[in-house]
């Protein structure tokens, strides 16, 4: 479970689940996200999961790196209700003007375009983690046909509703936002909603996705 | 029936980065929503007491030039803290020439005109009213980056208007005597990516003085001056991040975490500014010289200790 548990800063435990990204250990760091989070404890301020490792920030006024370190590691971790988990459908238009790096795709992984989007939307994907810009989702895990580097000097501005593959991963940018992924298609949902202040994350750690793909048409009438 | 919109101040200049701010909002990290709040926690706790607020209401953080406020409404009382030079030009057209730490009175067509803050970033004021702002997720703290909080997410520009919700509250116009302290070198602990760096390099960390860069905001600092070289990876799984800590960035530059940075980073990590340095951090101008200095985790809870102590020792000098 927890490989090693060492202090961040004053105020923060560093929780490792040890060296490799893949679904097991991400799905152990999303277990203890959700039981520390149950709990309620005092003086916890955050908790961060990603792919394997989580920290748990603390307020030093209230509680100190050994009382916690002490605390997660008597914790009792039980399974949580796999009924959380959510499948999620999100459709994405591919046409041009929205699949930005087509070209470079099909340069760097030597596969036409429409074979990409044929492996892409084969598959079923994992969210490991949210974060970096509000709400946005990391998703894995891509085939391996599709892994490709990241651009070499990220975008000024990516726009919202961008679907992104770098590596074995794929993401949402929930909002415009600087961003270095290769862009492969938009799609009209919106990912993040502040005004939803209970559930702003349409997607959260350990839920599952599944691709749509749709026309020009399809996404004008979504966006209306 | 009373007109809430009776009193408020018309925003005459903005100044560079005026927002409002609280504590922030906590435990939201894990869906990406970055903490935010006062970037110096001591001068917006001193700037409450002396108004008699509740702790976590309100105020106008500012960032070197600050605003140009003119009032309209019923008496309220204000306070100014850090280093910042003001006046408070009262309707009569008498000038006053304000002093940080100490309460005034302000009346119908009274301005008050932050010209800046000096030999730091930045100040605070406080009223004895209430700001009229709803709470994003537990928190009124604007985060422009993320387009979050207060003022639609943005910060405050010329001609706009902040409303007051008036409760006749009277306040005492008290004073606290208090000078910042300044710092020479930052405290901090190693951190979790310390064994990536050369030998070489750890010692020009903790040796060498570095500058603080023009690109520093609320979300971070950039410092310059020697490249500290990484010889296992310059990139590292995405992993969450806290305030203080010292990212460095493929081109060997350290990069301070501060209070609206993002949730999740992909740079190894060299050090962690210790708790009780965070305000001072926070009012290094760009410029600044600094140098590195280790401590144990136990010293940093230590210090930790002895700064919320100083806070409440201040705290209670206020009558």
């Amino acid at each position: 479970m927890i490989r090693n548990i060492i202090n961040l800063g004053d105020a923060a435990a560093y929780c490792d689940f040890g060296p490799e990204v893949n679904q097991e250990i991400n799905k152990n760091v999303i277990k203890y996200f959700r039981n520390i989070k149950d709990r309620n404890i005092r003086g916890i301020t955050n908790i961060t999961p990603s792919y394997n490792k989580l920290i748990i920030s603390f307020d030093l006024s209230v509680t100190k790196f050994t009382e916690v370190k002490k605390l997660i590691e008597n914790l009792e971790i039980e399974e949580k209700d796999e009924n959380l988990k959510k499948m999620i459908e999100i459709p994405i238009c591919c046409d041009e003007g929205f699949r930005v790096d087509h070209k470079r795709l099909e340069n760097l992984l030597k596969i036409k375009f429409e074979e990409i989007l044929d492996i892409f939307f084969h598959k079923e994907y994992f969210c490991y983690m949210t974060g970096f810009i509000a709400g946005m989702p990391f998703l894995g895990d891509l085939n391996e046909q599709l892994r490709a580097k990241r651009l070499e000097t990220p975008r000024v501005k990516v726009p919202k509703g961008s679907i992104g593959l770098t590596e074995q991963f794929c993401n949402i940018y929930t909002y415009e936002s600087p961003g270095g992924w290769n862009i492969i298609g938009r799609t009209p949902l919106d990912i993040f909603d502040k005004k939803n202040q209970d559930f702003p994350a349409l997607i959260n750690p350990g839920d599952k996705v599944k691709f749509k793909k749709i026309s020009k048409d399809e996404y004008d009438r979504f966006k209306k | 029936m009373t007109d809430l919109k009776n009193n408020f101040f018309l925003i005459e200049r903005a100044g560079i980065h005026t927002t409002f701010q609280d504590n922030g909002r906590q435990n939201l990290n894990h869906i990406g929503i970055p903490v935010s709040g006062v970037m110096d926690k001591r001068n917006y706790i001193l700037a409450n007491s002396l108004l008699k607020k509740e702790q976590n209401s309100a105020v106008l953080e500012f960032a070197y030039q600050g605003p140009l406020l003119k009032y309209t409404g019923k008496k309220i009382y204000v306070a100014v803290t850090g280093n910042v030079q003001f006046q408070i030009v009262k309707n009569n057209g008498e000038t006053i020439n304000g002093e940080a730490y100490r309460v005034y009175l302000i009346e119908d067509k009274d301005q008050i005109d932050i010209q800046s803050t000096f030999s730091s970033v930045y100040g605070y004021l406080a009223i004895s009213e209430d700001f009229e702002l709803d709470k994003i997720w537990n928190s009124i703290s604007t985060n422009t980056k993320a387009k979050i909080g207060s003022n639609n997410g943005e910060k405050l520009s010329n001609d706009q208007k902040i409303y007051i919700n008036h409760n006749n509250r009277d306040r005492a116009l008290t004073k606290l005597n208090y000078v910042n302290s300044k710092i020479n070198y930052l405290r901090v602990i190693t951190a979790t990516n310390f064994d990536y760096f050369l030998e070489k390099s750890k010692k020009i960390f903790f040796n060498e003085t570095f500058t603080i860069s023009k690109l520093t905001d609320r979300m971070g600092m950039r410092l310059e001056g020697h490249n500290i070289e990484n010889f296992k990876n310059t990139n590292i799984k995405s992993e969450g991040i806290v305030k203080g800590v010292i990212q460095v960035a493929s081109d060997g530059n350290p990069i301070i975490m501060l209070a609206d940075h993002g949730t999740i980073g992909g740079y190894p990590k060299i050090a962690n500014v210790i708790s009780a340095d965070f305000d001072r951090l926070a009012q290094l101008v760009p410029g600044t010289k600094i140098k590195f200095q280790e401590v144990s985790l136990e010293e940093a809870e230590k210090l930790y200790e002895i700064y919320n102590l100083e806070t409440n020792n201040l705290v209670n000098q206020i009558i």
